[in-house]
């Protein structure tokens, strides 16, 4: 069914009896060309884009739990291309370009809303450097604007100006940056790639990779062994424990990174602002939460939450940018487990065994990659070529010493 | 999480740093795949690990610390340099 305005009067009309299950529960063939590991917002859009863009329809894609339940339905949603890095620059910069022509790509409703984002700069140094990411940014073809003190009170006058340990001096805006509604992304991908004839398949385990004189030949899971020539693991948050199937040990911590939303609250904020003397970024949702988040917990866990030191840290942040929303309540948080590099930015690559291809390492960078990074993957799957955008996401570039450090913070994972 | 300094008792998680998961340094002075294996790839276990923490706002010891990743249970703590007296 195509969904429209008509759709919606029509089925008003008509005793909402007409909606259809999104996609098909379909039980797995013996036999696939190209195998999926993970249904979440990467897999999903790989699996999209092998269909549309490369006619490739004999796909299978695997999950172990149900679509879109995993980082995809536990980050904070913000989309933005505010990196200075090659690499990076050249990657977000695609994605948010695929972002701005998504609903109407898939006909669904993702909510994705350009409200623009703020990073705010607290000295001169700090100033300095964001002028800097601004002017790659520009360079890059995006849209980026420095912001002094005064204008940015225009703009924000609940911020605490009068903060005279972290005083601020203005942001550095990027007017296409915004929000999205997260599972709607998964959900809109999962339904194109059906229709598309890809097989979602949820409850399917992946326990075994199948490995024949240096090539793939299927996979183990707990719904069967199944063949394919050509696997794609795309499952961040446990790179680490299905490379290690294929005898793989990747250069991948997996860290936890806690997420806040308050209970719902009449429109106050109506953008993305990000404060930069802490760890700590806000948004609103639609339904009125506030949503913000902070840094990671700094030791490695696989546990989905968090420990109270960063919540600590997180909410003094927040009272120090923005002592009004010191009375609003917590309604939940959360933690999601991110693949962290040594140099902070994923990888998009072959690997030394032929037929495998690994997405990884999306560090906090996933949410807002998801198109850019179903694009490219289904480009490498595809046609065996690295897709121009995502060339420099190598396996091999920290021994090759080519790091992407975006935030100069050195070869540690947890220091991204 | 709480840790069980040996020298000092049972502290909150903020008075420790993690300095990282504990590995073997490689013996050769050249650039190598140990090199690049050692600073870079991990077996990032979702069970138990075996890690390095300071208890930097406490007696500033450096420990070895056996927790698991997926419930943050401490397992055993010892002070890092009778480790490495004990090991020879």
């Amino acid at each position: 069914m195509r969904f429209s305005g008509w759709q919606v009067i029509k089925q008003g009309l008509t005793g909402n009896k007409g909606w259809k299950p999104q996609w098909r529960k379909p039980e797995p063939k013996p036999e696939y060309d190209i195998i999926i590991i993970g249904g979440g917002g990467h897999g999903l859009s790989t699996a999209y884009y092998l269909a549309k863009e490369h006619g490739l329809t004999n796909i299978a894609v695997l999950e172990k739990g149900y679509l879109g339940g995993g980082n995809i339905g536990r980050n904070t949603t913000v989309v933005r291309a505010d990196y200075s890095q090659p690499g990076n620059s050249e990657f977000y910069s695609y994605s948010l370009k695929l972002w701005e022509t998504l609903e109407n790509e898939l006909n669904y409703n993702i909510m994705h809303s350009q409200r623009g984002t703020y990073r705010l700069f607290h000295s001169d140094g700090q100033r300095d450097g964001f002028a800097r990411v601004g002017n790659a940014m520009i360079n890059q073809g995006d849209d980026a604007i420095l912001f002094g003190r005064d204008e940015l009170r225009k703009r924000l006058p609940y911020l605490d100006f009068g903060n005279t340990r972290f005083p601020i001096f203005g942001a550095l805006y990027h007017p296409r940056g915004g929000t999205a509604r997260h599972d709607a992304v998964a959900w809109g991908y999962a339904r194109g790639a059906d229709q598309r004839g890809v097989d979602l398949i949820e409850n399917c385990e992946v326990t075994g990779i199948d490995i024949e004189n240096g090539a793939v030949c299927g996979v183990q899971t707990t719904r069967g062994a199944i063949r394919a020539k050509k696997l794609g693991i795309v499952v961040a948050g446990r790179s680490s424990q299905v490379a290690a199937m294929a005898g793989m040990r990747l250069p991948i911590e997996s860290h936890i990174l806690q997420a806040f939303v308050t209970e719902g609250l009449k429109p106050v904020i109506d953008t993305v602002i990000s404060f930069g003397m802490g760890h700590f970024y806000i948004s609103q949702s639609d339904k009125g939460g506030l949503v913000f988040g902070g840094d990671l917990d700094y030791y490695p866990s696989y546990a989905q939450r968090g420990n109270l030191p960063r919540a600590e840290h997180v909410a003094e942040a927040a009272m120090a940018l923005m002592p009004m929303i010191g009375k609003a309540k917590l309604l939940r948080s959360w933690g999601g487990i991110m693949d962290m590099t040594p140099d902070g930015s994923p990888i998009i690559d072959k690997t030394h065994i032929d037929g495998l291809f690994l997405n990884a390492g999306w560090c906090y960078g996933g949410f807002k990659a998801v198109p850019g990074s179903g694009f490219s993957f289904a480009h490498l799957l595809a046609t065996g070529n690295h897709h121009a955008p995502a060339a420099k996401y190598r396996l091999n570039r920290f021994n090759a010493g080519d790091l992407i450090d975006e935030e100069g913070t050195g070869s540690q994972h947890n220091l991204h | 999480m709480r840790i069980n300094c040996p020298l000092c008792g049972e502290r909150d998680l903020r008075e420790f740093y993690f300095k990282g998961t504990k590995l073997a340094c490689p013996d050769s002075e050249e650039w190598g795949a140990d090199w690049d294996d050692y600073l870079h790839n991990r077996d990032n276990p979702a069970g138990v690990s075996q890690e390095l923490w300071q208890h930097v706002a406490g007696c500033g010891v450096w420990l070895i610390v056996m927790r698991d990743t997926v419930s943050h249970v401490i397992g055993r703590v010892a002070v890092a340099k009778d480790e490495v007296r004990d090991a020879g």
